[in-house]
């Protein structure tokens, strides 16, 4: 198969989340409080492509396929996806657009303050995700995007403190994040010194 | 088993009920799960009819003792009292319980001048309750109330809703069912009520000091502090609706708070 071709059936892949939440509300299907569901869904989703994304590169390194690299900006814009649908369900159907308490929200409570910030610096990032951004940029483009560590931080801290007591599945995204958060940390300074040694 | 000699109450709402459906499937009782489904899921034949189910009143007291939970049933008149319920996390639903006023109970035990508080523990048996097998809160679940809350007349000890025997997601054999404090105050399959001196600590206490107060009233000018109180999604609708003081009950139960700073004592 062409990458072309892989391409359209990842970009349907990382759509069918959306598709699925779609069905099951026009169903009935997500239980007795929908709206819940589907706002901490799409949250939920907007990490795992964000962390999917981080995945590219460690990839790239363990198969020595450089095809990895060309679904890192899919996957990046996927995540933005989710975290705007995760954004409006918020705004919308939990705040009703009341937009003092909006404010009240944002200032008042960590954990919207934090996944406030994570969306804001999202936002810059997937507007310069195209190919001419990417060249105006230039070296200042990968400064720009190592922002991706900060957010996906954010994020997983975000979803830790929004958890009341059981705290299984954000534990298990920082874990994902710290793995390769570290083999980066190890490809850039840890393996250069076992280098030198040698 | 169907309750058909209840009697109505005059604390009952007329507002819409709630569905059975969405009652009895979508549940907060750790001890069987941490997500709404999962009491629906592991429940269901809970508790174990081969396991007799005791309830042991003690503490300060005249009158302590251990009771089979149908006998202490038996004692008492019945009624049907359709009540809100409003979680913490900001929902809440309308639900027709069966069940009689907790102070039938307490004053037939006979508390003495020392009782202050009425302490509630819920069974802890991690073979029929497989939330409990990990310690995602502290085991067993403890509730409690001031001696007035609990001999308070819209306090209630329910068996059943909508007409029929508890189903266990909902705390059967026996539960509190507290309207005018966040649902988690009503303490499900309860085996043990004791009169205490001093306030207990309750799980939730324990689990998040700054989050859940041991009062716990339903109080829509006190935020929790991770999220706002002042509205809450009624379950099956699309619109929010403004939370009440006391969920609705101010009149019954506000002088019971005459005095107090409600932010204080949350």
């Amino acid at each position: 198969m062409s990458i072309a071709r892989i391409k359209i059936v990842v970009f349907l892949l990382a759509f069918a989340p959306a598709a699925w939440l779609t069905y099951a509300v026009l169903t009935d299907q997500l239980g007795a409080n929908p709206i819940e569901e589907v706002t901490r869904d799409s949250g939920t989703w907007a990490l795992r492509f964000l962390l999917i994304t981080l995945t590219m590169t460690p990839l790239r390194w363990l198969t020595d396929w450089p095809g990895w690299i060309q679904f890192r900006r899919m996957m990046g814009l996927y995540c933005f996806f989710y975290a705007c649908l995760h954004m409006l369900l918020y705004l919308w159907l939990d705040k009703f657009f009341d937009w003092p308490e909006i404010l009240a929200d944002i200032i008042e409570r960590p954990f919207i303050t934090i996944g406030f910030i994570s969306f804001t610096l999202l936002v810059p990032l997937a507007a310069t995700s195209t190919k001419a951004m990417i060249k105006r940029l230039g070296r200042r483009w990968k400064k720009l995007h190592k922002l991706t560590y900060v957010i996906a931080c954010l994020a997983c801290l975000h979803f830790l403190m929004l958890v009341k007591a059981d705290i299984r599945e954000p534990l298990l995204y920082i874990f994902i994040l710290a793995t390769l958060l570290f083999m980066r940390f190890y490809r850039a300074t840890i393996k250069p010194i076992i280098l030198a040694r040698q | 088993q169907a309750f058909d000699n209840t009697t109505e109450s005059r604390f009952s709402t007329d507002e819409k009920l709630t569905t059975y459906q969405d009652i009895t499937t979508y549940n907060n009782f750790y001890e069987f799960g941490t997500d709404k489904s999962d009491p629906a899921t592991y429940a269901t034949d809970f508790p174990d009819p081969n396991k007799p189910w005791q309830v042991t009143i003690d503490g300060e007291c005249d009158k302590p003792g251990v009771y089979d939970v149908d006998d202490l049933i038996g004692k008492q008149d019945l009624e049907e009292r359709i009540y809100r319920l409003r979680c913490v996390e900001g929902w809440s639903m309308v639900i027709p319980w069966t069940g009689f006023p907790l102070a039938a109970v307490l004053k037939a035990a006979q508390p003495n001048t020392n009782a202050k508080f009425v302490e509630f523990t819920t069974l802890f048996d991690p073979e029929q309750m497989p939330g409990q097998r990990r310690e995602v809160l502290q085991w067993p679940y403890i509730e409690a109330l001031r001696m007035d809350e609990a001999m308070h007349p819209l306090t209630l000890l329910a068996i059943g809703l909508y007409g029929h025997e508890m189903p266990g997601q909902n705390g059967a054999p026996i539960r509190l069912v507290v309207p005018w404090k966040y649902g988690f105050k009503s303490i499900k399959s309860i085996v043990r009520i004791r009169f205490v001196e001093r306030m207990p600590t309750t799980t939730w206490m324990l689990a998040g000091p700054n989050e859940y107060g041991f009062y716990s009233n339903v109080n829509p000018d006190v935020d929790h502090p991770r999220w706002s109180q002042k509205r809450e999604r009624r379950i099956g609708e699309f619109l929010k609706r403004e939370t009440l003081m006391f969920n609705g009950y101010g009149e019954e139960v506000a002088d019971l708070y005459d005095g107090m700073d409600l932010r204080k004592y949350f």
